[in-house]
């Protein structure tokens, strides 16, 4: 009896194989491996992938150069106070579903942003609405210069009405974007397939259908660029670079992106309260040595905040490197003097801190290791905590935070304007930014460049804003990131958004 | 017999379900950190966590409320067989663990069924042909695919079945070719055990009177083997291979991990980095249930192979 019942489970075993085999014709198909997950359509959470995979539109979108362009706006106009701004919508756009993009359907998208959390929350808007078919009015506070970096962001992408259906019984709405791409099929948090919109009012794709995987491990994915399973794999690992390098079928590309490793602090601490003894944390770091051994990207080592790829604000002339010595003079000068243990002691108390860090980026618990290593060279000891990214804003707010190691991301515009006003409002700082810190001289240059409109005036005073900041490091940059990008030799056209709105795979093609 | 076997396991599915719910539930409460935060990392991703998407998600839950509220509200959710929302996804848990545990009951299935088939006639094979060089391969290659971990012999496959032959993809889910090579990297390790637990059964049965009776009293070697040998080598394959599969559930994270499958470790993971409470309860109470449903399966095949079960029964 038994026998049979194995017979029947065999047959029915091997009849679901045969029957579950979906072959993926790989002229059509545009396989895609990164780590990112996304766990929902809710474009505020997980608003990137679909940006990214060009199903979801912005009213403008960033450029590789970081300049601004329309996209499902064809211009736009400000009035003198700088107070309102008027959209002008691209005619003849189609939503996924079918349906006309017309004004009153881009303010619905805007208003499900303003309900969530979210960037779209750092303008001073007083009020939205549509105008006409074609126009989408917004009227602000207070001139608000980076509003068209907001309106580029993911979250703040149009999608048809009918995406934004609340929970109907059980069932979800599919999101309908207006993007060359329409969602095929959706298994969060590891799959994504998307297939091309043939009503798309701009140039058509020219690949038929993407299909992305969640790779969680490193080694499988650069097998997956290696086999020839996957035409485009995001985020190498270091190790697996020089293999793939060697293969004959794949190309590495190395990308700069505005994300930094910083240590942030609680510059209110008794013991971190003055640019001195930041300046001799800072020179303590041999942040060449990590750069070159630990994230293996040599020349990413940061000695201030903004990289290359964020033009304005990036100081070409600022150098630095580890000196030791002159960070030890400075703690003495300070009155931090060397106890019999090798820590430094002031008024009877050891110089102690404690750094919190967190695993989502691999490298960030060996940096931190690093780093402790180096600031016990200059008497200091710290104890290094591994918890969750949550951990960061929350300690900061209960004011408990003493050091952080994080990765900021400056690339959620093409310009770090809104995030610096975000993080200058207040003395105390932002989540990610700067902790107890504040600076009048640049809360005026920030307030000037809201209002300036040349973009040379605008240029001087982001350099002097960056200047200040790298002076006074109310956080301490440590290294730069650099995006490792495998391409399969048989895609044209390849291209990186720095950014990581948009990764324009519409435009490539197969040989 | 049968009825109080199943009478006495559903007790227990209705104890695990409740002891596991409530137990998670307050670990859950133990841990440090705060749960808005927490969940908030695990909705909007590490670079877009901050105090007010913690409020916002506080609000939106209710999590202000007392924790003795919160359980009883789960409670009688499940005693209408709801399990919930998760709290990063708003998916309902049964949604996500129809996909998450689904996809890992998918490749136990299979790995469970090519170990069969590979250890089922290597292990009567070496059984019946002990000290022989067959019965030595069998050792040998069962030592070392148990001394290496399921991952290494994971990664081995596809060196070989997908950089070197091309047969298989990498990684992936959602069609039968993304499916095998994870099975069998699993069917592997599982085989290497349960082929020599085959043979030592089988092994013992030959040797023993019964058996050495059967062929005594004229029946052919076949007849024998297929009438006398066969259920009792099986009774304690069976009792094994269920401590087995509920082993592979446990222990099939890392494959999945490689092969980019989605499955239950992962997920589980990934829900109580995020506080995610009901998807934790929700997934360690359907685990809990399946295996209470593997042991059902086997006392009851236990049950019908040994005629000796059902004398007792009986009497």
């Amino acid at each position: 009896m038994f026998k049979k019942a194995f017979i029947v489970v065999a047959i029915i075993l091997t009849l679901w194989l045969a029957t579950s085999y979906k072959g993926v014709d790989p002229n059509q198909t545009l396989v895609i491996g990164a780590p990112f997950e996304y766990t929902s359509q809710d474009l505020s959470k997980d608003g990137y992938i679909f940006s990214r995979f060009q199903v979801t539109e912005t009213l403008v979108e960033i450029q590789p150069d970081g300049s601004i362009q329309p996209k499902l706006a064809t211009h736009w106009q400000t009035s003198d106070d700088r107070l309102t701004w008027r959209f002008t919508l691209r005619p003849d756009v189609l939503f996924h579903d079918g349906t006309v993009m017309t004004a009153e359907a881009v303010v619905f998208s805007l208003q499900q942003a303003l309900e969530k959390p979210g960037i779209i929350h750092q303008v001073p808007l007083n009020k939205l609405y549509p105008e006409g078919d074609v126009e989408v009015v917004l009227e602000l506070e207070q001139p608000y210069r980076p509003l068209l970096s907001v309106l580029s962001h993911f979250s703040t992408a149009i999608a048809s009405p009918s995406s934004f259906e609340q929970k109907s019984g059980r069932a979800i709405a599919i999101l309908k974007g207006t993007g060359p791409y329409q969602i095929q099929l959706l298994s969060p948090p590891h799959k994504l397939d998307v297939e091309r919109f043939d009503n798309y009012w701009g140039e058509p794709a020219r690949i038929r259908q993407i299909q992305y995987l969640t790779g969680h491990r490193a080694e499988s994915r650069a097998l997956q660029a290696r086999s020839g399973q996957a035409d485009i794999i995001y985020t190498l690992d270091p190790a697996s670079i020089s293999m793939l390098e060697q293969a004959p079928n794949v190309d590495v590309y190395s990308e700069s992106i505005p994300r930094a490793l910083l240590l942030k602090m609680n510059n209110e601490h008794p013991y971190l309260n003055t640019v001195e003894t930041r300046r001799a944390l800072s020179l303590a770091l041999d942040r060449e040595g990590i750069a070159e051994r630990i994230i293996r990207v040599p020349g990413s080592e940061a000695y201030q905040l903004f990289p290359p790829a964020l033009g304005d604000w990036h100081l070409k002339e600022l150098e630095g490197q580890k000196n030791l010595q002159k960070a030890r003079e400075i703690l003495t000068a300070q009155g931090w003097i060397p106890g019999a243990d090798g820590v430094r002691v002031r008024d009877g108390k050891r110089f102690s801190l404690g750094l919190v860090t967190y695993a989502d980026r691999p490298e960030m618990t060996v940096v931190a290791t690093a780093i402790q290593a180096q600031f016990w060279d200059l008497g200091i000891e710290v104890t290094i905590y591994v918890g969750n990214s949550s951990d960061i804003p929350y300690l900061h707010h209960q004011g408990t935070l003493e050091l952080a190691l994080v990765a900021r991301n400056f690339a959620w515009a093409n310009d770090p304007l809104a995030l610096l006003l975000d993080d200058t409002r207040t003395h105390l700082g932002s989540d990610w930014g700067h902790m107890n810190w504040s600076s009048g001289e640049l809360n005026q240059l920030l307030s000037e460049m809201t209002l300036t409109l040349d973009s040379e005036a605008y240029f001087k005073l982001s350099q002097q804003a960056a200047s200040i900041l790298a002076e006074e490091m109310p956080v301490i940059p440590v290294t730069f990131y650099t995006q490792q990008i495998a391409v399969n030799k048989r895609l044209n056209n390849f291209f990186y958004d720095p950014f990581e709105q948009n990764y324009r795979t519409s435009e490539m093609y197969f040989d | 017999m049968i009825k109080q076997i199943l009478l006495r396991r559903t007790a227990q599915a209705a104890f695990v379900a409740w002891s596991v719910g409530t137990l998670t539930f307050i670990m859950m409460r133990l841990l440090p950190g705060d749960f808005a935060y927490r969940i908030a990392a695990g909705r909007y991703g590490y670079d877009y966590v901050s105090q007010a998407a913690a409020e916002a998600v506080r609000a939106d839950l209710g999590l202000d409320r007392p924790a003795i509220v919160q359980y009883l509200e789960w409670l009688v959710n499940l005693l209408r067989f709801n399990l919930g929302d998760s709290l990063v996804s708003e998916n309902p848990v049964t949604q996500e663990l129809a996909h998450q545990l689904g996809s890992s009951l998918e490749l136990a299935v299979f790995a469970s069924f090519f170990a069969l088939l590979i250890a089922v006639p290597v292990g009567l094979y070496a059984g019946r042909h002990t000290g022989e060089a067959g019965d030595r391969l069998s050792l040998m290659v069962s030592v070392i695919l148990r001394a290496q971990p399921v991952f290494v012999i994971g990664l081995l496959m596809v060196l070989a079945f997908s950089l070197q032959l091309g047969w298989f993809p990498v990684a992936g889910f959602g069609s039968s070719e993304y499916l095998i090579l994870p099975a069998l990297s699993l069917a592997l390790t599982l085989a290497a055990l349960s082929s020599r637990m085959i043979r030592n059964s089988t092994c013992d049965v030959l040797a023993s009177p019964f058996y050495r009776f059967a062929r005594f009293k004229g029946l052919t070697e076949q007849q024998a083997f297929t009438h006398h040998a066969s259920p009792n080598i099986a009774l304690p394959v069976v009792a094994f291979v269920s401590i087995q599969a509920i082993n592979l559930i446990e222990g099939i994270v890392m494959i999945e991990s490689l092969f980019s499958w989605p499955g239950i470790g992962h997920a589980l993971a990934h829900a109580i980095f995020a506080r995610d409470v009901p998807m934790i309860q929700g997934a360690a109470l359907v685990m809990g249930l399946i295996f209470v449903a593997i042991n059902t399966v086997a006392d009851l095949i236990v049950f019908k192979l040994d005629p000796r079960q059902r004398e007792e029964a009986l009497s």
